[in-house]
């Protein structure tokens, strides 16, 4: 017997949140031209700035080549085979409180393990959830709005707050920034928006789940977050997807804005379909996230927990524009069959006296793949700029691989930059001294990568952390061969 | 009186070499039981088998726990019908607290046993005593297991964990390996505090200093993968003037 028998058992779990809800829904044929973008627009009701944005961002990207420098390798992509636009009928009069929504879907949010409801008060959280391209209910409007806080669907910040909107719309991530940004300021249907007045600190955890449902279509979502001067907030998304043995496109895109003195952070739990254990199906989660740190002594924070997707391709960056401005990455990302993972961020120090810290952390199992990739770039102005970079990865099988492709560019002597890496596999010793214990395999493996995880964990806000735990339980949980 | 472990003829490879060679131990309940030899005699070879680690091939014989055949089942279950093994190189696990780390044995335990599991408050005010009788600080439960610890407290954290999971047969591996003077003396006493008539304990140790303090009720000599003798506590003063060289070849 050697240790990774049982461990190959362990990686075999199906997908939890495999379910399709049988919902009405009003779905636009597959295909993307200009018209497209016309019905999406014109159904969403959008002010002409809008359209226009959306149609020249259609344009450059027509002028663009998908990208293939990662590591990632899939089949081309047919973007005329794709719904650019589904949203469950009852849209048609949107649910002005609880009572309203459709009760499949809040079955379908129960199924998810989301308390849609009151209890999330006392939980702290206020939720807004995307089906879909849409977002269907966001809870504690008015509660957050007594203290000037927006917290909706972008459709509705479009609407109520243009202004807003057309200020901060692409302000980090422009539309022809790369292929999948573009795409998704083209075509992006729905996602959150949240704006902090000035020295408001968020009273709860603001958070948005998304979910896909409909065959055959993509979720292009977009979140701006904009924390006006010495505000705070504190912002969680989670993601589920129907089981499907086709493959699915996300291509989000999240913009932050931290103001002077004002702190987000920015936490993600990820649990995509990952495919099957052949490798059909699952989502492609190519997400564009960066923040702009664009004040001084402001703190943008990402923390990501991955264990969904066939295939991710994301790098939350951190902006460090304003003079004493903070950044910090912190990700755990897990690939067991066939998922493909290239993730990491880029941190830009731009500033003086800024600083980031980056902790990656990579768990492999079956044939996954798992790539850790960062920059850290240090402008000439950027005095005393600062970063230390931590990137470990942990092995469960003969046949995952983990890599690190650390970018560094220093323009400015007096930086300070580190990095360390480390790659190991779950050790015998460890799982023995663990089942001397009494534990058995799947609890001791879970200790053992908890522990492993521990220092990102951390960083996630309480009730997240203990959903992030048993989300990796889950992942890696399975028969015992 | 019940008999705690029974192995009769223990045949075992290890790496396609033949270790043990016909082993024969009883241990009965409440006794303490000492294994010397020199290097290379089995005496890993023996505790590893029967706390259940993979590798090992028995290729002859029988070992008995509680009358019960012990070579199919699993580690965990082994432990859970309370074999409780002291690592002679307790292993670190980065991330995780001492006391988590205890607090989810003791529970994998205590479900076992049809208890309700243990609070991490009331948990912890169960163990403060333990870790005091032994001389490990506070914060040492607060610590990830085993990591950054000396080689003292190591060897004290696996005798606090014996406390903890209170098992029938304890083996314990070398465990005054490494330690000063006065490490051997509080590891010697939390080892005969856990001295019950029901509870076994079979030592592993190249030294007869913590036999003066912990003294068995037998001490074996193994050699070439066999006991070649038995005796009582005196043996051990006899091993530490004589060295094992007058030994060889006895028990052939």
């Amino acid at each position: 017997m050697n240790a990774t028998a049982p461990l190959s058992g362990l990686i075999s779990r199906s997908y939890k949140h495999g379910f399709v809800t049988q919902i009405a829904s009003d779905t636009l044929f597959p295909g993307l031209n200009e018209e497209t973008i016309r019905i999406i627009s014109t159904k969403k009701r959008e002010p002409e700035f809008m359209l226009n944005w959306r149609l020249t961002a259609y344009r450059h990207w027509l002028s663009l080549q998908e990208p293939n420098w990662s590591s990632v390798r899939y089949e081309p992509i047919d973007y005329q085979a794709i719904s650019y636009y589904s949203a469950p009928q009852s849209d048609k009069n949107r649910p002005h409180s609880m009572e309203e929504v459709d009760p499949e879907l809040l079955a379908t949010y129960a199924k998810l393990g989301i308390p849609l409801d009151e209890r999330m008060a006392l939980a702290g959280v206020a939720v807004d959830a995307v089906f879909d391209s849409i977002s269907v209910i966001t809870t504690f409007q008015e509660k957050l709005a007594r203290q000037g806080i927006i917290f909706c669907s972008f459709s509705q910040a479009v609407r109520d707050h243009p202004e807003l909107v057309q200020r901060y719309l692409g302000s980090v991530v422009p539309y022809m920034d790369n292929y999948f940004a573009a795409l998704n300021a083209a075509v992006f249907s729905d996602g959150s928006f949240c704006y902090i007045p000035e020295g408001v600190r968020c009273p709860m955890e603001l958070s948005t789940y998304f979910r896909i449902n409909e065959a055959r279509t993509g979720q292009f979502e977009r979140t701006l977050i904009i924390a006006d001067k010495n505000s705070h907030v504190s912002y969680l998304e989670g993601c589920t997807a129907p089981q499907r043995d086709t493959h699915q496109l996300h291509a989000a895109v999240v913009e932050l804005v931290a103001l002077e003195g004002a702190e987000i952070k920015y936490s993600t739990v990820q649990n995509w379909y990952p495919g099957d254990a052949m490798g059909r199906g699952g989502i492609y989660n190519f997400v564009t996230k960066r923040g702009d740190c664009r004040g001084d002594r402001s703190r943008i924070s990402w923390t990501q927990v991955e264990t969904g997707s066939a295939i991710t391709w994301k790098y939350p960056s951190v902006i460090l524009r304003g003079d004493d401005t903070v950044g910090r990455f912190q990700s755990v990302a897990v690939t067991r069959n066939h998922q493909q993972a290239d993730t990491g961020t880029k941190m830009i120090h731009i500033g003086r006296n800024t600083s980031s810290v980056i902790l990656s952390k990579g768990i492999s199992a079956g044939h996954g793949h798992n790539a850790y990739r960062g920059l850290v770039k240090i402008l000439a102005g950027a005095e005393e700029a600062r970063n230390y970079s931590q990137c470990d990865s942990l092995l469960l099988s003969d046949t995952c691989s983990a890599h690190t492709y650390p970018y560094i560019e220093v323009k400015n002597p007096t930086a300070h930059v580190e990095h360390e890496a480390s790659t190991s596999r779950i050790s015998e010793d460890q799982l023995f001294y663990c089942r001397q214990r009494g534990l058995n395999t799947e609890e001791s493996v879970s200790l053992i990568v908890n522990g492993f995880c521990q220092a990102v964990f951390r960083e996630l806000p309480m009730e997240f952390a203990v959903e992030a735990k048993k989300l990796l339980e889950v992942s890696l949980e399975g028969s015992i061969g | 009186m019940n008999t705690m472990l029974e192995i009769k003829e223990l045949c075992v490879d290890f790496n396609d070499k033949n270790i043990l060679r016909g082993v024969n131990l009883t241990i009965q309940a409440g006794e303490v039981h000492a294994i010397m030899g020199p290097n290379g005699s089995g005496k890993s070879t023996l505790v590893n088998l029967l706390a259940g680690r993979a590798g090992y091939q028995v290729t002859a014989g029988q070992v008995l726990f509680q009358g019960e055949d012990l070579l199919p089942m699993q580690p965990e279950e082994r432990a859970k019908a309370g074999i409780f093994l002291g690592f002679q190189y307790p292993v670190e696990i980065p991330g995780i607290s001492n006391a988590l780390f205890m607090k989810t044995a003791l529970n994998a335990q205590r479900r076992h046993q049809h208890l309700a599991e243990m609070e991490a408050m009331d948990f912890r005010s169960h163990t403060r005593k333990m870790a005091k009788s032994l001389g490990l600080e506070d914060g040492l439960l607060l610590r990830p297991v085993n990591v950054g610890f000396s080689g003292g407290e190591k060897k004290r954290n696996e005798l606090f964990q014996m406390m903890i999971l209170q098992p029938c047969l304890a083996i314990l591996d070398e465990i005054d390996s490494g330690l000063d003077i006065d490490a051997l003396v509080t590891v010697a006493s939390g080892i005969n505090a856990l001295r019950t008539p029901q509870r076994s304990i079979l030592m592993v140790t190249h030294y007869q200093r913590l036999l003066n303090d912990v003294v068995p009720d037998r001490v074996h000599v193994m050699m070439d993968g066999r006991i070649v003798l038995t005796g009582s506590k005196d043996l051990a003063m006899e091993l530490e003037e004589k060295g094992y060289g007058w030994l060889a070849g006895a028990g052939q």
